[in-house]
């Protein structure tokens, strides 16, 4: 009887929210043109940071400093996996092996699904995609590795050296464009070397985006796989 | 009646989903389940907003002006937000399978009868 | 019966009913496919939405590693929900 009712009052007070905020949605029109700051990012993308993809632009050139807030908290998840789910030694409680399709598939398109995932975060600045779609790709290759083999892991020494290395490379990128041009992130590549000018819409262009991606691509990659490493392993007790 | 798009009440209804299964659920990994889905719903209104009827992708190749771009900034803002909702729900699982093991139970009732 | 944009209420409708199925299903690992359908059918609204980054993103992240460590917290903890009894009045809670 108490759950039926404070079933009944749920429902009722989600109407009300829903009622209030299709009232509110109902003054924005579906389809028609809004855009006032992206127009100017839109016309002025090319020739301000070379990338022809323009969310890509906003994202590491026009708003980089919260693109590094993002890699923070990402960070901070991580460790934070790592410190709740610590034990003294660990190992892991897969009993069956993988069927023989899962592991020769494996063994086949592991180097495939790695190649593509830096296929997709190199190429960051010409096609849709960018750092944070490849480092998903490359740690859901490790993710099919510990599918299939029950006694794999990942070399822990590597990826923490890697890990290490690689954040502390956005922030030294960012502090040399403090040291040259004024402030933090400033695009050092395309604005004061004018390195890449005359090759729009190809590989080698696109200011210092295709290596802040890189940067991004190999730090997401290997923390997703740290977590699933993380939540995978059970605690043996001695 | 109010007319809104499809896109705008699929979304509305996302959230109000999630909702319920955190006001109403007893189990944890359920409340977790309709935390995850709210997330999804409100980054797909955020797309939608930002949507120009007729046009096409933001990028600028080859007979794409920016008069025949969509909107790129909300596409910019869903782009972290979606990487941020992953970091959060691992966290938060991490946080259920530390109190599975204190507990012995997943249920919030008996975790709050039990606290202490 | 040529419509351009059945297509989308199709779309909008499949994924609302797989949340309400996510949501209402006792056994723990068939809500966590539930919540990576609604990703993969979100994902492909993006898609009709022109927003390709997007729709990548949210396809290798929501749907592939949201819905993997939700499976590996239910392989740690239990997998049914379990039947509740009524407790003895609401005010005697705590």
């Amino acid at each position: 009887m108490v759950s039926v009712l404070k079933r009944g009052l749920a429902i009722i007070t989600l109407l009300i929210i829903g009622y209030w905020l299709a009232q509110g949605l109902a003054g924005v029109p579906f389809g028609q043109d809004k855009m006032l700051v992206g127009r100017y990012y839109l016309e002025h993308v090319i020739e301000q940071t070379g990338s022809i993809n323009a969310v890509t632009a906003v994202v590491v050139n026009y708003r980089g400093f919260d693109t590094l807030g993002e890699v923070t908290v990402l960070f901070i998840a991580s460790t934070g996996v790592g410190a709740l789910l610590w034990e003294r030694k660990k190992r892991r409680t897969a009993k069956t092996e993988g069927s023989i399709v899962l592991t020769t598939g494996t063994r086949l398109l592991v180097p495939f699904v790695m190649l593509f995932g830096a296929y997709i975060f190199i190429h960051g600045h010409l096609t849709p995609g960018g750092g944070f779609p490849g480092g998903a790709t490359i740690a859901t290759a490790f993710l099919l590795l510990y599918m299939a083999f029950t006694m794999y892991e990942i070399p822990h020494k590597a990826f923490e050296k890697t890990e290490g290395i690689v954040g502390m490379a956005y922030v030294i990128v960012g502090l040399i464009g403090l040291a040259i041009g004024g402030y933090f992130l400033y695009d050092w590549i395309w604005q004061t070397w004018g390195l890449g000018r005359d090759n729009v819409g190809r590989l080698f262009s696109g200011g210092f985006i295709p290596i802040i991606y890189t940067i991004i691509g190999l730090k997401v990659g290997t923390e997703l796989s740290g977590i699933i490493d993380n939540m995978l392993k059970e605690g043996v007790k001695e | 009646m109010i007319h809104i798009s499809a896109f705008y009440f699929g979304s509305i209804a996302l959230v109000l989903i999630g909702l319920y299964a955190v006001l109403v659920k007893k189990n944890i990994l359920k409340m977790l389940i309709g935390l995850s889905i709210m997330e999804t719903g409100v980054n797909l209104l955020l797309v939608s907003i930002g949507y120009i009827s007729g046009r096409s992708a933001p990028i600028l190749s080859e007979g794409i002006t920016p008069d025949k771009a969509v909107d790129p900034i909300p596409q910019a803002l869903v782009l972290t937000a979606i990487v941020i909702g992953v970091a959060t729900t691992a966290m938060a699982l991490s946080a259920v399978i530390v109190l599975y093991r204190r507990y012995g139970t997943l249920n919030v009732e008996e975790i709050r009868r039990l606290r202490g | 019966m040529n419509c351009v944009t059945c297509i989308n209420y199709i779309i909008i409708g499949v994924m609302i009913i797989s949340a309400i199925l996510a949501v209402e299903w006792r056994d723990l690992l068939a809500a966590a496919v539930g919540m990576a359908a609604v990703s993969l059918f979100a994902s492909i609204l993006f898609l009709i939405l022109q927003a390709p980054d997007v729709a990548m993103t949210e396809a290798a992240i929501g749907a592939a590693l949201s819905g993997a460590i939700f499976i590996f917290a239910i392989k740690r903890t239990q997998r049914f929900e379990t039947e509740e009894e009524e407790r003895p009045g609401w005010w005697v809670r705590w």
